[in-house]
């Protein structure tokens, strides 16, 4: 392996407060009860930020009310588009320092965050920008209106291209929002609010209310609210659905996955283990659509295993900073607890576990890159998603097996395809339960192309023209 | 008050991303400055930069694309008086930079609401999206020298086609004007190439051109003119956006019939199987 002198990028780019308060009508409020956010590579507290409560959670969402009766619901398409622009433009100018933090307080590596999420997000935003004055032609009829007020909880596995993805669309829509980041991830969606202060958006447009599990409750069953849109595990998905059960709140989910990335003996084998190693090991696994399950046909597994190992090998763990750190910090100690539990259940139940040799960091949350083979379907490690680094590797014969091990799962979120036949991947495409199905390619997105869920990874899409539907009365 | 002699501007061509007097020595008397008039060979030194510019611009992402059309107003915004010191109205210059940042949203839409997947009787993948006709020669609105322009031209380049424009003949130093703002966005050279001059004389080397794939006689008010350059059209087969029945209102809701005026539909088939 290659030395690599260190290549830190700084932190001076990024003004971390000491403490937060909640984004209420425009304004700075403090909140009752605080709660830290630490880096998850050192283990530092950055900051001390509001954990809203229930009242916090109410004034929001009538802040939210208030400006999509008075202000957002009576400004032209044309006048949002150019507020969502803005906040594009801003996010482009203001890209080194919305990387940095997010790879601090997430602690993905900086060139994903600088090179991934940040263009990501000022693109769906962009994007976004331009449908709000086109809603007429985005073929919910003549003049679709908007909801209302949206309650939108995130993950923190992408903090901002997540903000993005809800708050862009609903605001191009014509709604308002309130928005509640994830406990540890909180920085960037406090930073984008003084994006939307910059920009001029008018208070009460987005609202940003901080907070842990309860305050997003607090938010999805406030009757105040229209719209519920959630990203993040399946279970809190289904206790949603159950929450907003007979009202008359719109609702979207996109929840956890278990994608099987299916391996041909006629696919490109240098090519395919790229995109297995991006598959799992992209944003330290903590990615709902991950291609979790490798499936491999067995005339090419010894090939494809070698390899793979060869390149995981070369793999770069460490400082998220670095800018040729390839696998950053896991994001919580919790997260870490439940990869390390599900690991050691799929070594006891016979799986064989190997990661490359992997010096990691003494301080931090930090999980080696990680595959087992000899999975069986029935193994745990094969049927839940772990949300990390770990890669389960299972075998087919025939693209007929293919299809019915690749399903075999409740999840549907995404599929991944590798063969040089064209037909093959067609034919595969139309049989795959999934809502995203990349071909000799993986983890791959776009502002224009609609994302989300087969069966117990959600409903409604994200991104794309079918991304408004989510946000219109229609 | 102070003695200093203003330095006047030179009104000249628009042609591949630079700005050229016409080749002819030529030029006509409006609002006392001289205007380039532009002659045959004019037309064809921008049709060659108009296809020149084709691989390019067709071949950048439709993000790409659009982000340059939005860079086109805000560099608009920021010359908005400029334009008011020209003749035009406030109300035609926010309106034509508005206009711009309508179009940029479609970069990369239009293929979403005018391209489909079609369910073929059989086992096929079967894909019809959008792609630009190529180069389109417009004669731009004589009677709205910006915002008609404006309405004529961003609709045309947005999807990857390039244009050679003839401007407002009677009022082209908008058009000149707005070349500068072309020029300083980041829109690569040759995309947009803007002649001014006679109608009636570079019309005719327009229309007939065989290396041009559409033509827009939007700003064709005389019909025995009109007629004669769709029939020049009609050498290679141009798509030809003929002049309106009635006047256009510049201010309504364009449509997308600007857009699709200059698209050709390419249908992709492959089969499914194992």
């Amino acid at each position: 392996m290659f030395e690599y002198a260190p290549a830190p990028e700084s932190r001076s780019i990024v003004d971390i407060k000491p403490s937060y308060g909640l984004f209420v009508d425009g304004e700075w409020v403090d909140g009752e009860i605080r709660n830290k956010t630490v880096n998850p590579a050192t283990e530092e507290v950055l900051a001390e930020v509001a954990w809203a409560t229930e009242a916090e959670v109410d004034s929001a969402v009538r802040a939210a009310r208030s400006a999509y009766e008075n202000v957002w619901s009576r400004t032209s398409g044309r006048e949002r588009a150019k507020y969502l622009y803005r906040i594009a433009r801003i996010i482009q100018e203001r890209s080194r320092e919305l990387a940095v933090l997010e790879s601090i307080d997430n602690g993905k590596p900086i060139r994903e965050s600088r090179d991934v999420d940040v263009p990501l997000v000022a693109a769906h935003f962009f994007y976004y920008a331009g449908w709000a004055d086109k809603l007429s032609y985005a073929g919910f009829g003549e003049g679709p209106r908007p909801l209302g007020v949206a309650g939108q909880v995130i993950p923190w596995n992408f903090p901002l291209l997540m903000l993005a993805w809800k708050i862009a669309p609903a605001l191009a829509c014509g709604n308002t929002v309130v928005l509640k980041p994830a406990e540890t991830t909180p920085l960037t969606a406090l930073l984008f609010a003084e994006i939307c202060q910059e920009a001029d958006l008018p208070p009460g447009v987005v609202n940003i209310v901080t907070g842990a599990g309860d305050t997003g409750h607090a938010l999805v069953s406030h009757p105040g609210v229209d719209k519920v849109a959630f990203t993040g595990s399946t279970d809190v998905g289904r206790a949603i659905a159950r929450a907003v059960a007979g009202s008359r709140k719109k609702l979207t989910l996109e929840l956890g996955g278990k994608a099987a990335n299916i391996v041909f003996d006629d696919a490109p084998i240098d090519q395919a283990v790229e995109g297995i190693v991006n598959g799992i090991f992209f944003n330290q696994g903590h990615v709902c659509c991950a291609g979790s399950r490798l499936l491999v046909q067995e005339s090419v597994y010894d090939d494809v295993l070698a390899s793979l190992k060869r390149r995981m090998a070369l793999l770069r763990v460490g400082d998220p900073l670095d800018k040729n750190t390839d696998i950053g910090a896991i994001n919580s100690a919790a997260q870490l607890d439940r990869i390390r539990t599900l690991s050691e259940i799929g070594a006891s139940e016979g799986a064989t576990q190997w990661s490359p040799p992997c010096s990691l960091p003494d301080r931090g949350f930090w999980f080696a890159p990680t595959i087992f083979t000899g999975v069986t379907q029935a193994h745990r490690i094969a049927r839940e998603e772990i949300f990390g680094p770990v890669l389960s590797v299972l075998t087919f014969r025939t693209p007929a097996e293919a299809v019915e091990k690749a399903n075999n799962t409740p999840y549907g979120l995404s599929a991944g395809v590798w063969t040089d036949k064209g037909s093959r991947i067609l034919w595969m495409a139309d049989r795959l339960r999934a809502g995203v199905v990349w071909a000799n390619t993986f983890n791959k997105f776009d502002p224009s192309a609609p994302f989300g869920g087969y069966k117990e990874s959600g409903y409604g899409r994200e991104g794309g023209r079918h991304g408004l539907e989510a946000y219109l009365d229609v | 008050m102070s003695d200093r002699l203003a330095v006047r501007k030179t009104y000249k061509l628009y042609v591949g991303g630079k700005f050229p007097r016409s080749e002819s020595g030529r030029s006509y008397l409006v609002q006392d400055s001289n205007v380039a008039l532009a002659s045959r060979k004019d037309v064809r030194d921008a049709v060659v930069a108009a296809r020149a510019a084709v691989k390019g611009w067709s071949g950048a992402t439709a993000y790409n694309r659009g982000q340059i059309l939005y860079r086109v107003a805000e560099m608009l915004e920021g010359r908005r008086d400029q334009f008011v010191g020209l003749g035009e109205t406030p109300a035609d210059v926010d309106a034509a930079i508005d206009r711009w940042v309508w179009y940029a949203g479609w970069s990369d839409k239009i293929a979403q609401v005018y391209g489909n997947a079609n369910p073929v009787a059989g086992p096929y993948f079967n894909i019809s999206a959008p792609e630009p006709t190529g180069v389109v020669g417009i004669v731009a609105p004589p009677d709205s020298p910006l915002l008609g322009l404006v309405s004529v031209v961003a609709p045309a380049i947005v999807t990857g086609n390039t244009v050679v424009v003839l401007a407002s003949e009677g009022q082209p130093l908008p058009a000149v004007t707005l070349a500068e703002v072309l020029a300083t966005s980041d829109l690569p050279g040759g995309v947009v190439n803007i002649l001014t001059g006679r109608v009636a004389e570079t019309g005719p080397w327009l229309a007939a051109h065989m290396d041009v794939n559409a033509i827009d006689l939007t700003g064709v008010p005389d019909a025995e003119l009109a007629r004669s350059l769709e029939e020049a059209a009609a050498g290679n087969l141009k798509r030809v956006v003929r002049p309106p029945a009635t006047p256009i209102d510049w201010h309504a809701d364009p449509g997308l019939g600007r857009l699709t005026a200059f698209l050709e539909t390419k249908t992709v088939w492959h089969p499914k199987g194992v």
